[in-house]
C-alpha cells in the first residue's frame, strides 16, 4: 500500500498554490491534512501527477469571529477549532460536529476546508456547513469567488471548485438570536466512523419560547449532505410541539434519496433519517430553551 | 483451592511480565523490524476474479520497470515446489502461494514481483498484464452443496471436503422420547482474529551452508517442517528463527504459502528477501479468515428443563483452499455437549469450499461458534419452557462430584465447579440489580437485556482431531518441551522452541523454573532456541503453553533439582532422602550447617568431575519433553476420542442495551467468572480473557468478511471489517474461581482462549433477551445494527 | 524514471535528522527504515488502527497518513523518545508494564504515544476520557481494560511525583 509516484511542491503562500493549481490543473491535487486523501493514494485509487501541499500557509490558518459570520482558514486544524471555546459560543454546531468526527489523531491532523473539499456526504463537517449555509471563498490565481455550501457540493466526491481553485476561508454564519440552540446527533457503526446516517439541527427563539428561526440537515441520506429549509420554515411561529418537528423530519426523510451498502440499507437509511432529524431538532430546541 | 492455598512462592503471584520492558521502550523485534544486507522486497498481483481461467500473463514490462529484479508466476512456482500439506484426506485440493492455470477467489496470488523496496514492487505489479478469462463461482455454502454448483476445484468432484454423521448414545430414543423438541437455526459470520500485526516473513538462502534461514510472524504447529517439505528441502536446510516477536495471531498466524513463496524466490535470486502484507493483501489473500459456520440444533428436553439429546449440524465454508480449517470441526467434539450432562448428541460436521478466501485457525478453533449454537439452544429452551435461564443451566450441569466426567463423544472432563462459578458471576454482577436495571429500561421504553453464557474450553489438546477426521493422519501426541540450563555463574536459562504473540511465555517459563528451583524468576532468563535447535513443540495453540509448555519446564527443572540433591548426596556420602533442598541450597536434614549452596553445587557440576556421582554428566542442564495428558489414544469406530485433558470454563453475566429506534446496541455491565484451574500469572490470565472478550463483541457486533453476489471481499479494509475500539468494548469485570486440574503439573489449565469462547453467545443471548418483549429473535451473527433493526421490524406488532 | 528526491530535516526525538527523500515517502517508513526507529508500528496504512501514532510536534498523529517532506522543520517524538533523559522508562511506559497494558506489543506504541498526549493536556482524566484519547488505537490483545488502568496508574503516579 505504496503510493504511486507523484512530484510534490509546498506551497509558501495561497499564491503559490494557485499558481502551482493554475499550471498543473488536473494533475495537481491539494493536500491539507491528508486524512482521507493520503489512504485513497496508498490504495492507489487516486495518482495525482503532483501533490501540492499548503499545510505550511500560514494565512490559512484562523479563527476570527465577526459580527455576522466566524471566518476559519480552510488549512485550521480540527482540533484547533474543537477547542476555540469563543467559536463553541457563536457556532456551536460546528463543535458539536467536530465530536462526531474520527479521532485525536485525525483531528489534530485534519484541516476545516480539508473535510469540506472531500466532501464525503455522510460527513460531519459537510453536513454542518450545508445546514448552516456556510459560504465558501475559493481562490485561484484569477481571484476569488464564495459559493454557499449548498453550491459548493455536487455529489459524492465532488465540488464545484475547478482544478485551479484553492479553498481559502470558510464562513459560519453566527446566528443573532439570544435563544438559540443546536444539536448533531449521528448513528455510526462505531464511534468515530463516518455516520450511517448523520443529523443536524439549529433553533432560534424568541422570549415566549416560539421559534423564530429554524435550520436542519441530514447526512448519508444523498449524494451530498442535505439541508430542508422549505420544510424548516414551516415549523417558524410553532413551538416545535412533538408532532411539528416529527412531521417536518417525516418531511425531510421523505425528501431524501438513500443509497444501500455494507453496514445499511436505503430503508434502514431513511427510517434512521426520521428517527435522527427528529433528535437533532428536539436536541436543538431543549438547548435554544435553556439560554 | 487456590495458588496461595497450595503454598506456592512465585505461581499465582502477581509478577510484572518478562516482556514488557522491551515492548514499552520501542524495542521488541518483530519481522518488519528485520532488515537484512542487501534486502529485496516482494509485492504481489492478485485476481481481481472470484473464479477465472488464467489465459495469458505477460510480465515483459514489469521486469522492465525501475528497480525489478524478478517476476514469479504460478507455472514456474509450482513446478517447482509441491503443494502445502492437506488435512483431510483430499488429496486433489491441492494448494500453492501462487495460482496455476485457475483463480479460485478474488484476492488470490497470481504473480509475484522482487524489488529494491515495496513502493518500486507494487509500480511494477501494476504493469504484470493477465488476462482472464471467468467461470462460474459460488458463494453461498448452501448453493455449493447443490447438484450441479459451478465446483471449486474440479479434480476433487464436489465441494464437499469432509462430512461424517456421529452418533453418540441413544440420540433417536431419546427424541421419541421427549416431551419437547425444539429446531433452530444458528448462523456464525465470517469474522477472523485479524491482527494489528499483518503476517510477514524475511528469508535468506545461503549457498555456503545451505541453510534457508526465515524469520516469520508466526503462530504454526510443523511450520518448519512444512516450509521444508514444499520447498522440497531437508529439514535440517530450512531454520526458522523463533525469536521473532509476532504483533497477534490469536490463531491465524500460519502463513504457510508467504513463507514457501519467499523461501522458493530467496533462494532461487540468492537474495534475502522480505514480504510484509500489506492490509488489502492480508485482508483478501492472506488466507486467514475464520469459521463461516450454520448449524441447524434440534434439542429434545422434558417439563422440568433436563435436555435429553442434541442433535447438532454444522456446515462451515473453508472457502477456496482447505489446509487445517475442515479441523475447525473437531475441535468442538471435545466439548459438544457444552459444560451440560446430555446423554446423547449427533453432531454431523460438514465442511466444504466456495469461492472465498481460506479460512484459517481463529482462536478457539471451533469452539466458540458450537458454544455460541448450544447457548443459543438453552436459552431457547427456557424461553420455550418459560423457566428461567439460569435455573435451567444449573438443573443441566455436570455436578461437582460428577468429575472426572465423560461426555457421549468419549472426552473426560477432568475437574470444575460450574454451579459455583456461575454464582460467583451472578454475585459479581449483583443479579437482582442488573434486573432491576433491565426491567427499569424495560418500563422507561427502552430495549435492554441480560446475556447468560456458560462454556468450556477444552485446553492442552494432543491434535487427536486429525486422525478422527483423517485415518491417515495418526497423529496421537502434541508434545513440548523445554530445556533448563544453569551456566558456571549459577544463572539460570530456559530454552523455548517457539515464537510468541502476546502469552507471555519468557513470564511463564520463569515463573515455573523459579518456583520449582526456588530461585527469584526475575533472576531467570528465557530465550529461544532456532528450528534447528530446538526441542519438539507443536507451538502455542489450542490453549496448551500453561499446561505443555509449563509442564515441560517444571519437568526439566525437576530434573536440574534431583541433579544437585544427587551431586550434595554423593558428597555427604548420604542418601538423597536424607536432604532437603531450599532456596538453590542442599543440607542435610537436621543438620543445617551441613550445606552445599547453589554455587558450590554448580561448579562441582561444572568443573569438579572428581566430585561428580558416577554416572552423571557433567555440565548442569536437563531437558523435558512432555506428551499431552491423557494423550495417545485412537478414535473408536463410532468416533469417541479424547482430544484435550483440561477444560476451563467461563460463565459471563452481560447487559446490552438496544435503542429501539435505530437497532444500535450498547454494552452495560459486563461480569465473566472465569475458572481454569491454578493461575500461574493473574495478569495474564485476565488480559488474556479480557482481550478473549472484546473479540468476542467483536464477532457478535461488528465483524464479518463480507462478499458481494459478484464474489467480491466487500470488508476488505478497516474501514468495512469493523473491530471494536475502546469506545465499544466496555469495562470488563473478572471473577476468579479455582478448581485445580488433577492432570496437571500445578493443577493449572488453559486459558489462551478464554473470554472469546463465551462472550459472543452471551452477547447474542442478552439481545435476545432484550427483543423478547417484541416477541422478536435473531440467531445470526453479527448482530449488526441493520441486522437488529430488521429483526425489529419485523417483530414489531403493527 | 526515478523520483525527484527532497531535502528534509526534521527533529526526531530531540535530534536533527537530514535526508533526501521521495516524495511519496510516508514519515512512518522513514521512521522505520531510514532511521531505524523500529518502535513505531505500521497496521493499516489507512489512517485506522493508530499503530503508526507518533507525536507531530507534541500532538499525536498518524504517521501513515503523512509523507516524510512534509515533516519538514517540525519536530516528531516516537516511542524510542518517550523514555526518560537517563533512559529509563517513563510513569506512563512503567505503567504499562504493571498492569500488564500490553500482550504482543504491537499496538503499545501508538497506545503510550495517545495516552501521553492525553495525560500532558489532562493530568486528571476520566475513564471516558482515556477511553476516548484511545479510541482511534485498536488493541487486539487487552480488551482494553489493563491499557485504561495503565493509563489512570500513571495519572495518579504522575500528580504523586
Amino acid at each position: 500500500m505504496k503510493a504511486a509516484p507523484f512530484e510534490y511542491a509546498r506551497a509558501g503562500s495561497l499564491a503559490e498554490a494557485c499558481e502551482l493549481l493554475a499550471r498543473h490543473g488536473e494533475d495537481a491535487k491539494l493536500v491539507a491534512g491528508g486524512q482521507s486523501l493520503v489512504p485513497m493514494l496508498a490504495m492507489r485509487l487516486l495518482r495525482p501527477a503532483w501533490l501540492v501541499d499548503i499545510n505550511e500557509i500560514a494565512a490559512l490558518k484562523f479563527v476570527a469571529i465577526e459580527r455576522d459570520a466566524a471566518r476559519i482558514g480552510a488549512c485550521t486544524r480540527q482540533c484547533t477549532v474543537e477547542r476555540n471555546a469563543p467559536l463553541a459560543a457563536h457556532v456551536p454546531l460546528l463543535s458539536q460536529a467536530l465530536a462526531w468526527v474520527g479521532h485525536v489523531q485525525t483531528r489534530n491532523r485534519g484541516t476545516i476546508g480539508g473535510s469540506l473539499a472531500h466532501a464525503d456526504p455522510s460527513a460531519e463537517l459537510p453536513l454542518a456547513a450545508q445546514v448552516l449555509g456556510a459560504r465558501l471563498v475559493l481562490r485561484s490565481a484569477k481571484g476569488a469567488r464564495t459559493l454557499a455550501a449548498g453550491q459548493f457540493f455536487t455529489g459524492p466526491m465532488s465540488t464545484a471548485a475547478r482544478p485551479d481553485e484553492c479553498l481559502e476561508e470558510v464562513h459560519w454564519p453566527v446566528w443573532s438570536e439570544k435563544r438559540t440552540g443546536s444539536a448533531f446527533t449521528e448513528i455510526s457503526v462505531r464511534h468515530g466512523d463516518f455516520a450511517i446516517v448523520a443529523a443536524a439541527a439549529q433553533v432560534a427563539l424568541d422570549a415566549e419560547g416560539r421559534c423564530t428561526r429554524v435550520a436542519f440537515g441530514l447526512g448519508g441520506v444523498g449524494i451530498t449532505p442535505l439541508a430542508f429549509p422549505q420544510i424548516a420554515a414551516r415549523l417558524a411561529g410553532t413551538r416545535l410541539e412533538d408532532a411539528a418537528v416529527q412531521e417536518a423530519a417525516n418531511a425531510a426523510a421523505t425528501a431524501c434519496e438513500p443509497g444501500g451498502d455494507l453496514h445499511a440499507t436505503a430503508e434502514y437509511r431513511r427510517h434512521l433519517a426520521r428517527v435522527l432529524a427528529a433528535r437533532a431538532l428536539r436536541g436543538a430546541h431543549e438547548k435554544a430553551k435553556l439560554q | 483451592m487456590s495458588a496461595a492455598e497450595r503454598n506456592f512462592r512465585y505461581i499465582g503471584a502477581k509478577r510484572r511480565a518478562k516482556e514488557h520492558p522491551r515492548f514499552v521502550s520501542g524495542r521488541g523485534r518483530y519481522v518488519a523490524d528485520i532488515a537484512l544486507p542487501g534486502m529485496k522486497h516482494v509485492a504481489l498481483v492478485a485476481s481481481p476474479h472470484a473464479s477465472a481461467r488464467i489465459v495469458s500473463i505477460k510480465t515483459d514490462a514489469a521486469i522492465a520497470a525501475r528497480g525489478v529484479l524478478y517476476v514469479l508466476t504460478g507455472e514456474e512456482f509450482c513446478a517447482n515446489t509441491d503443494s502445502l500439506a492437506i488435512g483431510v484426506d483430499t488429496p486433489k485440493v491441492t494448494r500453492w502461494a501462487l495460482a496455476r492455470g485457475v483463480v479460485r477467489y478474488a484476492g488470490e496470488w497470481v504473480a509475484a514481483v522482487v524489488a529494491d523496496s515495496r513502493a518500486l514492487a507494487e509500480d511494477a505489479a501494476e504493469l504484470v498484464e493477465v488476462e482472464y478469462e471467468t467461470l462460474p463461482h459460488v458463494i453461498d455454502p448452501e448453493e455449493a452443496l447443490k447438484p450441479g454448483a459451478p465446483l471449486v476445484h474440479p479434480a476433487h468432484g464436489s465441494n464437499l471436503l469432509y462430512q461424517r454423521k456421529f452418533v453418540w448414545g441413544p440420540v433417536e430414543e431419546a427424541f421419541a422420547a421427549a416431551k419437547h423438541r425444539i429446531a433452530f437455526r444458528a448462523v456464525w459470520g465470517r469474522s477472523a482474529t485479524v491482527p494489528i500485526e499483518t503476517f510477514g516473513v524475511a528469508a535468506q538462502w545461503n549457498p555456503g551452508t545451505e541453510i534457508l534461514d526465515i524469520w516469520a510472524s508466526i503462530q504454526m504447529p510443523k511450520y518448519p517442517d512444512q516450509a521444508a517439505r514444499a520447498l522440497r528441502l531437508p529439514g535440517n536446510a530450512v531454520r526458522v528463527h523463533y525469536d521473532v516477536d509476532v504483533g497477534g495471531s490469536y490463531g491465524v498466524k500460519r502463513g504457510i504459502k508467504h513463507t514457501v513463496l519467499v523461501g522458493y524466490l530467496a533462494k532461487k535470486l540468492g537474495v534475502p528477501l522480505r514480504f510484509i502484507e500489506d492490509r488489502l493483501e492480508n485482508m483478501r489473500g492472506g488466507d486467514m479468515q475464520g469459521p463461516d459456520r450454520f448449524f441447524d440444533m434440534q434439542v429434545a428436553f422434558e417439563d422440568d428443563g433436563r435436555i435429553r439429546a442434541m442433535k447438532i449440524r454444522a456446515v462451515d465454508d473453508v472457502g477456496a483452499y482447505a489446509g487445517r480449517s475442515p479441523f475447525q470441526l473437531g475441535k468442538p467434539v471435545s466439548a459438544i455437549c457444552g459444560p451440560y450432562a446430555i446423554e446423547a448428541i449427533e453432531y454431523e460436521p460438514t465442511s466444504l469450499m466456495t469461492n472465498k478466501t481460506p479460512q484459517e485457525a481463529v482462536r478457539g478453533f471451533g469452539q466458540s461458534p458450537t458454544n455460541f449454537a448450544i447457548e443459543r439452544a438453552i436459552d431457547r429452551v427456557a424461553r420455550h419452557l418459560g423457566m428461567d435461564r439460569i435455573e435451567l443451566r444449573k438443573k443441566n450441569f455436570v455436578r461437582k462430584e460428577q468429575f472426572p466426567y465423560t461426555i457421549p463423544s468419549g472426552s473426560t472432563y477432568d475437574s470444575g465447579d460450574y454451579h459455583a462459578v456461575l454464582d460467583k458471576a451472578l454475585a459479581a454482577a449483583d443479579y437482582p440489580a442488573l434486573l432491576r436495571a433491565r426491567d427499569e429500561a424495560r418500563r422507561a421504553g427502552r430495549l435492554a437485556g441480560i446475556g447468560i453464557a456458560t462454556c468450556l474450553e477444552p485446553s492442552g489438546g494432543n491434535s487427536a482431531f486429525e486422525v478422527l477426521m483423517n485415518p491417515k493422519h495418526e497423529t496421537t501426541t502434541w508434545m513440548d518441551s523445554c530445556l533448563v540450563r544453569v551456566d558456571l555463574s549459577g544463572a539460570v536459562t530456559g530454552v523455548i522452541n517457539n515464537s510468541s504473540s502476546g502469552q507471555g511465555h519468557e513470564s511463564l517459563v520463569s515463573t515455573v523454573l523459579g518456583e520449582i528451583l526456588e530461585r527469584d524468576p526475575a533472576t531467570i532468563r528465557v530465550v529461544r532456541a532456532d528450528s534447528l535447535t530446538a526441542l519438539p513443540s507443536n507451538s502455542p495453540v489450542g490453549s496448551r503453553m500453561a499446561i505443555m509448555l509449563g509442564g515441560a519446564a517444571a519437568g526439566a527443572a525437576k530434573q536440574i533439582k534431583q541433579t544437585l540433591i544427587a551431586i550434595a548426596a554423593h558428597n555427604f556420602e548420604c542418601s538423597p532422602e536424607d536432604l532437603e533442598y531450599r532456596d538453590g541450597n542442599v543440607s542435610l536434614k537436621g543438620a543445617p550447617g551441613k550445606r552445599l549452596g547453589w554455587d558450590q553445587l554448580v561448579e562441582i557440576a561444572h568443573r569438579k568431575f572428581h566430585k561428580l556421582p558416577p554416572g552423571l554428566e557433567p555440565g548442569l542442564q536437563a531437558k523435558f519433553v512432555w506428551e499431552v495428558p491423557t494423550g495417545g489414544g485412537l478414535p473408536t469406530p463410532e468416533g469417541r476420542i479424547q482430544i484435550y485433558p483440561c477444560y476451563a470454563f467461563e460463565a459471563h453475566v452481560v447487559l446490552v442495551e438496544v435503542d429501539p429506534d435505530t437497532g444500535k446496541p450498547s454494552i452495560g455491565k459486563y461480569v465473566c467468572g472465569h475458572d481454569c484451574g491454578v493461575m500461574i500469572n493473574p495478569d495474564i490470565v485476565h488480559g488474556m480473557t479480557y482481550g478473549g472478550i472484546a473479540h468476542g463483541i467483536g464477532a457478535a457486533l461488528y465483524e464479518k468478511f463480507s462478499y458481494t453476489e459478484d464474489g467480491q471481499l466487500a470488508s476488505g479494509t478497516f474501514m468495512d471489517y469493523l473491530i471494536p475500539s475502546s469506545m465499544e468494548v466496555p469495562a470488563l469485570a473478572i471473577v476468579d474461581h479455582c478448581t485445580p486440574s488433577p492432570l496437571t503439573t500445578f493443577g493449572q489449565k488453559g486459558s489462551g482462549e478464554a473470554g472469546y469462547l463465551g462472550a459472543p453467545a452471551a452477547i447474542a443471548n442478552a439481545i435476545n433477551d432484550a427483543l423478547a418483549p417484541l416477541g422478536a429473535a435473531i440467531d445470526t451473527l453479527p448482530m449488526s445494527h441493520l441486522a437488529i433493526w430488521e429483526t425489529l421490524a419485523q417483530g414489531t406488532p403493527p | 524514471m526515478s523520483e525527484t528526491l527532497h531535502t528534509v530535516t526534521v527533529e526526531v526525538n530531540g535530534k536533527p535528522r537530514s535526508a533526501m527523500v521521495p516524495a511519496r515517502l510516508s514519515l512512518v517508513d522513514w521512521l522505520r527504515e531510514e532511521l531505524r526507529l523500529t518502535g513505531t508500528h505500521v497496521g493499516c496504512e489507512h489512517g485506522i488502527c493508530g499503530a503508526c501514532s507518533v507525536l507531530l510536534d507534541g500532538e499525536p498523529v498518524r504517521s501513515c497518513l503523512m509523507y516524510t517532506v512534509q515533516a519538514h522543520g517540525h519536530r516528531v517524538t516516537t516511542v524510542e523518545g518517550l523514555a526518560k533523559p537517563d533512559g529509563s522508562l517513563s510513569v506512563l511506559q512503567d505503567s504499562f508494564c504493571e498492569t500488564h497494558g500490553l500482550q504482543c506489543g504491537y499496538c503499545t506504541s501508538g497506545m503510550l504515544i495517545a495516552a501521553s498526549a492525553l495525560l500532558d493536556h489532562n493530568p486528571s482524566p476520566t475513564e471516558a476520557q482515556i477511553r476516548d484519547a484511545i479510541g482511534g488505537n485498536l488493541c487486539r490483545c487487552t480488551g482494553y481494560q489493563q491499557i485504561v488502568e495503565a493509563v489512570q496508574l500513571a495519572a495518579t503516579r504522575m500528580k504523586a511525583e
